[in-house]
């Protein structure tokens, strides 16, 4: 089937076949690479990704069913090298180790900002982040990073 | 994931006639159940049917004491709706609660209670609260709804509009969560209506339920110790790695003490 | 110190990448013209294969190859090894039955190897897969780690009777019995160390290639330590020589032991690209990582404490079952025997210590080393037991914890267990982390929480461990078939920028921050014009890779000792340059002076020299670069108190962890940020393997915890904000003096954890995973 639809600001128009999931599109078709895919049950929300601006599964989602869409991946946010302030503010805070969950985690962090604006206490973040797993930081470094980058995207 | 044929109607009408012309068809809402299913090749539908493309099944009005939730509104949406908040906060609280916030913006109404899953949170509110499910072809009321693990009234072809909530004058869903997946071990959902008390647990056993006996206990008083001598039957409920038969009917009884308090 | 140096928590090097989603994981690597892999995997815990009929499979759409046992075995290649011997009690080696990489005949687990599929596309891969008929004739299977030895059990290896792996007693039996007959109380505990899935994010992949125009066979995989598997794969498993073997890790996200050993997917991989002359891809998914990647833990014990009537430990005896899974891991052995027993002094002074360890096989996946490795099951009981020997005495666990401490003028200490501690302040650490708790207002903190209905509880955990391995003398004359030395190399290109090669592998540590701070320090090269290269036996050096916690403490000083010889060779240079003698140059913050003079020259400028050496001194090489390598003299023993404090609803056995405070000693910090993520990371692991995390294998060997539907991980919500304090003491024995982080976490927190537990409900004990159910019967039996 034929798709058209915004990846990162860029007009896409794919063929695909009805049972390739929307992670399985953009990493292997259009070889973004930076969505990752960390478990097969929609739990650890490495495959995060914005769709019409809100965070969603890309593992738990047919790439047919984003035709039309505007679809946001972790490639999307920066501008050349300078980072996006929740991209910053995961480095500031070393909100990140291996680095495999990270994408979900700032598109997550993104999600939380549009729902909680810029000012998220503590238990918030830990509450939002439930669909995100991490197994090198222990979240702390995280929670900091997401407030400080939502605090950073009010300013 | 085996292959498939594809269709997003612009209708109900173009829907049920896709499903009702596939080999073996099946509806997608949100997808957050069935595309993991059929990721684990456990589902091999011939055709899968989009609903995503008919605005008609979305939305949420308020007439008078009805609340009425379009089948593909999501779980984020009811969450978030300031008039459900107002009217019924408890079902926008149970629906803020569901799986997490990128489930949620997937995740709807009508998919939960079709899927009918026996850990699911909405089947509780819809018992509970007197629902009602619109279909394109009729209305069922909410505890007739949900007849076995994985299975409802629904007809082979039949597809949900959308549900009716009546407004309580107090309700409140009190969750147990599993750990691992965050579906409910138990949960309780109880309403207090100007008619009578209500109540339903999901969790607990192969499918949701009406709970009347809880609703028997606390016609003598809605507060939580109405329920002190309340015991659920141990032999009804289910048992797994996670919680043993004893455990969920203990649990299905604070839960449901938590709930009632929460009303007050 | 430079600013970027030592001490200094720099921002990583490597986050840019992984922030712009241009990490580039196994998985993220395309290559022209590659296939892709599916494994066929045993649905059965034990049976046998009385055919295999792969016509449909191989005539499917896309089909490439489909290769079983048989084919792999005509090759000559496998099977999987283990590399460390233990001497069971009757003298022999421990048994070490056949581990095909492909099955041959028979399958041991649900999840094991029976054949793979290769195929244009991954979907092609896998319905393909479906159409191999495998023909299986089931067995009883063994699943419980306390029953597989028991008399009338299924046999699993015909070379190993009753299913024992080994036996290995340790310690003077007798002189413990005696110590034990006279003792004033003897406390015990019975408990199990619940197996875990070590779940890194990533999971595992392997990419090969072959260029039959060099007859080279490069492999891209989730791996923790290149080299080790360039040289077991070459050497042991006939994939090809070593020379002709090219092994890259790239991006590896996380590994915490499980991407240290060598996996059946990958030999067949490296082995099956070659045979279909094509690029040969496979990358688990999660459930297939949950059956086939090596798992950790699985002890049931019994350890008992013999105590004088002043609460010191008199002698301790510890009696455990481990569970090794359906064949050896590449380093099974060890995990339960010298990582374990020799770490069952603690931080304490008893003088007697005897063990039996009973290794033995059952039909669920391969257990091996997981963060921690053997510390954390050795930590929890003895931590565990101290509580219970606490309250037998009537003491105050930090009193009898105090009572008992090798006191911090006993360094370096020989403990009974083979170690020898280079040094602590066990005591220091405990005093902070009370300080830092809180610990004298527990009592109203506990009283309040009784106001909401919530019991409180405290639980102390006082851990050593030891890591930084391994000093390669010890491991030989424990029956280890490697070196654990560590290599550098540290090169200065002409225009003055650092290249530092390392034979450890980062994957998450952060090691290309780290090591440039060292070397920021120690050459006065600027941060950014440093570079840290790991991960490719193509570019570096051999290296043994990283796990242990020993990336620092011995990879870091083989880079320190490179350093070294540069400033030393480049102090010849200097002194040639400024017409002065090599003895009167001095270097520091990365200028050679003269001493006494004014004269001095940037490292950088003598680097130019060295290659560019139109006048330049008589016999010294030009170039600019050199390499070392450190093998450490003893092991690292880090070491702290951790304290938690939890709230039990005592109404639903949930359990919140309200309070958390962790003082370790890590020696000096080199990345004070860096180390608190580790810390971060490690209490968390350990939050998940005292609350939530458990693998459970039913009666027929089925995992029924195999995906995160069943298997709790731990998440954001689960971990409360921690205190983190150190109280550092310096090891004498590393150059740098530092200790390893990277597992104290998960090894002190499970004891703290359940400790608090136990104290909050009056119990003596309760298994982990605590989990509501199990805490709230528990309370029920403790009322």
């Amino acid at each position: 089937m034929k798709i058209d639809l915004t990846v990162n600001g860029r007009a896409v128009a794919e063929e695909v076949e009805p049972r390739t999931l929307l992670v399985e599109f953009l990493r292997e078709q259009l070889r973004l690479t930076g969505t990752h895919v960390g478990c097969d049950t929609s739990q650890c929300g490495a495959c995060v990704v914005m769709i019409d601006g809100k965070s969603v599964k890309s593992c738990t989602m047919l790439a047919v069913m984003a035709d039309g869409c505007d679809v946001t991946t972790i490639e999307g946010l920066a501008s050349g090298a300078e980072l996006h302030p929740m991209q910053q503010a995961f480095m500031d805070n070393h909100g990140l180790q291996c680095g495999f969950c990270t994408p979900g985690m700032v598109m997550s962090g993104l999600d939380i900002v549009n729902r909680h604006g810029n000012e998220p206490d503590d238990a918030t973040v830990r509450r939002e982040l439930s669909g995100n797993i991490c197994r090198c930081t222990g979240y702390q470094n995280i929670v900091k990073a997401i407030r400080a980058g939502a605090r950073a995207m009010g300013e | 994931m085996y292959e498939f044929s594809y269709h997003r109607p612009a209708s109900v009408a173009e829907a049920a006639e896709l499903i009702a012309n596939a080999a073996d068809g099946k509806l997608v809402a949100g997808g957050q159940t069935l595309l993991p299913t059929m990721k684990h090749r456990l589902a091999s539908p011939s055709d899968v049917i989009d609903l995503g493309g008919i605005a008609e099944l979305s939305g949420i009005v308020v007439n008078g004491n009805i609340v009425t939730i379009g089948a593909m509104t999501t779980h984020a949406e009811v969450a978030a709706s300031s008039e459900v908040r107002e009217a019924i906060p408890a079902l926008a609280a149970l629906a803020d609660n569901i799986g997490d916030p990128a489930v949620r913006n997937r995740g709807t109404l009508g998919g939960s209670i079709a899927n009918n899953d026996p850990a699911a949170d909405y089947p509780a509110a819809v018992i509970a609260l007197g629902g009602t499910v619109r279909t394109n072809r009729r209305e069922i009321a909410g505890e007739d709804f949900f007849t076995g693990m994985f299975e409802t009234a629904l007809e082979e072809d039949e597809i949900i509009v959308a549900v009716d909530f009546p407004r309580p004058e107090a309700a409140s869903y009190m969750k147990f969560e599993n750990p691992a997946s965050r579906y409910a071990i138990v949960g309780v959902f109880v309403a207090r209506t100007a008619a009578k008390p209500r109540a339903a647990v999901t969790g607990a056993t192969a499918c949701a339920h009406r709970a009347f006996r809880i609703e028997e206990s606390l016609q003598a008083g809605f507060g939580s110790s109405a329920l002190d001598g309340f015991e659920a039957p141990v032999d009804k409920m289910n048992s797994d790695i996670h919680a043993s038969a004893e455990y969920r009917a203990h649990l299905v009884k604070i839960m449901a003490q938590r709930a009632v308090a929460a009303c007050a | 110190m430079q600013e970027n140096g030592i001490g200094a928590s720099v921002r990583r090097k490597e986050d840019q990448r992984f922030l712009l989603g241009k990490g580039r994981y196994t998985d993220d690597i395309n290559v022209e013209g590659q296939t892709y892999a599916c494994f066929v995997r045993s649905p059965h815990a034990h049976a046998e294969i009385e055919g295999i009929d792969a016509s449909a499979a191989t005539a499917a759409p896309g089909v490439v190859a489909v290769l079983t046992g048989d084919d792999l075995a005509a090759d000559g290649i496998g099977p999987l090894i283990c590399g460390v011997t233990v001497t069971s009690d009757d003298g022999q080696p421990h048994r070490a039955p056949a581990h095909p990489a492909l099955a041959q005949g028979k399958v041991n687990y649900v999840g094991d190897h029976v054949a793979i599929v290769i195929a244009e596309s991954l979907t092609q891969a896998r319905d393909a897969a479906e159409l191999v008929e495998v023909n299986y004739r089931p067995l009883p299977a063994v699943a419980s780690t306390a029953d597989a030895a028991n008399d009338g059990q299924q046999q699993i290896h015909e070379e190993a009777p009753n299913n024992i792996c080994f036996n290995w007693p340790f310690g003077d039996k007798a002189a413990n019995d005696e110590a034990f007959a006279g003792a004033h109380k003897v406390s015990s505990i019975d408990l199990v160390n619940n197996r875990m899935v070590t779940n890194p994010m990533e999971p595992r992949a392997a990419l090969g290639e072959y260029n039959s125009g060099t007859e080279e066979i490069t492999l891209h995989l989730t791996t923790q330590n290149p080299h080790v598997h360039r040289l077991v794969l070459a050497a042991f498993n006939q994939l090809a020589p070593e020379h002709k073997l090219r092994v890259v890790g790239p991006d590896v996200g996380g590994g915490f032991g499980a991407k240290i050993f060598i996996y059946a997917e990958e030999l067949v991989v490296g082995w099956a690209c070659r045979k279909v002359n094509r690029p040969v891809k496979w990358t688990a998914d999660r459930t297939e990582a949950f059956l086939s990647d090596a798992h950790g833990r699985d002890h049931v014990t019994r350890a008992e404490m013999a105590l004088d009537e002043n609460g010191k430990f008199l002698a301790m005896r510890v009696i455990t079952t481990a569970n090794l899974g359906a064949y050896l891991s590449t380093f099974a052995t060890m995990v339960p025997s010298y990582l374990y027993a020799f770490l069952f002094a603690g931080q304490y002074t008893t003088p007697l210590i005897y063990s039996e360890v009973k290794a033995v096989f059952t039909n669920t996946s391969p257990v091996d080393a997981s963060r921690g490795a053997g510390r954390p099951e050795a930590t929890y009981l003895l931590e565990r037991l101290v509580d219970v020997c606490a309250a037998d005495m009537g003491l105050d666990p930090a009193e009898i914890r105090r009572r008992n401490f090798i006191p911090k003028d006993a360094f370096p200490y020989q403990t009974p267990v083979v170690q020898c501690y280079d040094s602590g302040d066990y005591e220091a650490a405990l005093d902070q982390a009370m300080e830092l708790a809180d610990y004298a207002g527990f009592d109203a903190r506990a009283e309040e929480a009784r106001g909401r209905g919530k019991l409180r509880g405290i639980g102390f955990s006082s851990y050593v461990e030891a890591c930084g391995i391994a000093p390669s003398a010890a491991v030989g004359q424990l029956g280890g078939g490697v070196g654990l030395w560590e290599s550098a190399q540290v090169r200065f290109n002409p225009t003055g920028n650092v290249q530092v090669f390392t034979g450890t592998h980062s994957h998450g540590q952060g090691h290309e921050t780290t090591f440039a701070q060292l070397v920021c320090d120690q050459l006065g090269v600027p941060f950014e014009n440093i570079e840290v290269i790991h991960g490719d036996t193509a570019k570096t050096q051999f290296g043994m890779g990283t796990y242990g916690s020993r990336s620092l403490a011995v990879g870091g000083v083989a880079i320190a000792k490179a350093c070294d010889k540069l400033i030393a060779k480049g102090k010849k240079i200097a002194a040639h340059a400024m017409e002065a003698a090599e003895g009167d140059i001095e270097f520091a913050g990365g200028n050679y002076t003269v001493a006494g003079t004014d004269k001095a020259m940037n490292i950088a400028e003598v680097a130019f020299n060295a290659y560019v050496p139109h006048s330049y001194p008589e016999g010294v090489e030009p170039g600019f670069d050199e390499n070392a390598f450190f093998d450490p003299m003893n092991f690292s023993f880090p070491a702290g108190t951790h304290i938690c404090e939890v709230e039990v609803d005592p109404a639903t056995g949930e359990v919140e962890i309200v309070d958390y405070t962790a003082v370790d000693d890590f020696g000096k910090l080199v990345n004070p940020m860096i180390v608190e993520g580790q810390v971060h990371g490690g209490i968390v692991h350990g939050i998940g393997q005292a609350l939530l995390e458990g693998c459970h294998y039913d009666k027929d060997g089925q995992l029924v915890t195999a995906s995160y539907m069943d298997y709790a991980m731990p998440r954001a919500d689960n971990a409360p904000e921690f205190k983190i304090d150190y109280a550092p003491t310096d090891p004498p024995h590393n150059p740098l003096g530092v200790k390893g982080c990277g597992e104290a976490g998960a090894i002190g927190a499970p004891p703290a954890i359940i400790n608090a537990i136990a104290n909050a409900i009056g119990a003596k004990h309760v298994e982990m995973p605590a989990t509501p159910e199990t805490v709230w019967r528990a309370c029920q039996s403790a009322n």
